[in-house]
């Protein structure tokens, strides 16, 4: 067995994922912490202001890393319930369950920031357009998962029953994302690409770009966190959960 | 400073932004932790039941 092999083999126990995911946390942790720093730093003291939205434009560094993020959130459930429906693996529920209100959080942040920065710009807090519409039914998906996931008494039927739900719900993704093109939005089409290059100052792309990567590892730290509880939940009657709640072991 | 805290007459705006950004991550991060206290005391209390009973 090839080292790769038997990593991935590790990281489908749910002993070996809790102590390796214990051991990443903190550095997960770290390097989110220094790239959140840097990116308030460049986003908020060294971009200039925009020409047209004055200082408004600011709230970009937080609802354009949160809207990719539940995006980004979504389709690793997705793959995750794929990967559960036809190998049926343990740790691929876990992180599709422990994914799901981590994806909700970003996508209201989204949904909320982008209210925040349309009521000054725009002069509406809402408007029925494609983009936020889509993107709110993403909330719903997150919504919807996490309530179907506690409805059902039995963890292996209620994991396949979401499984199910993520992948239906994928076809999202593509609507969210060419919703700007597709139709007509108020919403301002991408900004950021990554085949065309992007249309932006490059002292308003980094902090943008920094900020998405402290995004990507807090969500890691806090998938971590969430899915070492629901392994200590779902073993919670083997030996090795005992010792650790007998604090014989961390 | 004040001048960087008005943000260009959109300070609330922006601000609020920020700030919920902030708590929204701050609870993130928290909840997983009381939650783990949480399933912990409840394995070991179970465990304590059992020893009492045999």
């Amino acid at each position: 067995m090839n080292i790769f092999m038997r990593f991935y083999h590790r990281l489908a126990s749910p002993r070996h994922f809790y102590q390796i995911a214990g051991q990443w946390i903190p550095w997960l942790g770290a390097i989110s912490l220094i790239l959140l720093a840097w990116g308030l730093y460049e986003g908020l003291l060294v971009a200039p202001t925009d020409y047209q939205q004055g200082e408004s434009y600011r709230i970009i560094f937080i609802h354009v890393p949160a809207a990719w993020m539940s995006m980004f959130i979504y389709l690793i459930m997705a793959i995750a319930g794929a990967i559960n429906l036809v190998w049926r693996m343990k740790m691929a529920e876990v992180v599709l369950v422990s994914s799901a209100p981590i994806g909700a959080v970003f996508a209201f942040l989204a949904l909320v920031t982008g209210s925040l920065w349309g009521k000054p710009m725009w002069g509406t807090w809402w408007v029925w357009d494609a983009r936020l519409t889509s993107e709110l039914f993403l909330l719903f998906l997150y919504l919807g998962i996490i309530a179907l996931h506690g409805a059902i008494e039995d963890k292996r039927t209620a994991g396949r029953a979401v499984s199910i739900l993520a992948l239906v719900g994928v076809i999202n993704l593509p609507i969210i994302h060419f919703s700007v093109e597709w139709w007509n939005t108020l919403h301002q089409g991408s900004t950021v690409s990554v085949m065309g290059g992007s249309k932006m100052d490059s002292r308003m792309l980094r902090p943008l770009l920094i900020m998405s990567f402290a995004f990507k590892f807090y969500y890691g730290m806090i998938l971590f966190m969430r899915a070492r509880n629901e392994v200590l939940d779902r073993e919670r009657n083997t030996s090795w959960v005992r010792q650790i709640a007998e604090g014989k072991a961390s | 400073m004040s001048e960087f805290l008005h943000m260009g007459g959109y300070a609330f705006y922006v601000w609020t932004s920020y700030g919920l950004a902030f708590v929204l991550m701050l609870v993130l991060f928290v909840s997983p932790m009381i939650e783990k206290k949480r399933l912990i005391a409840g394995i070991a209390r179970k465990l304590r039941r059992e020893r009492r009973e045999k």
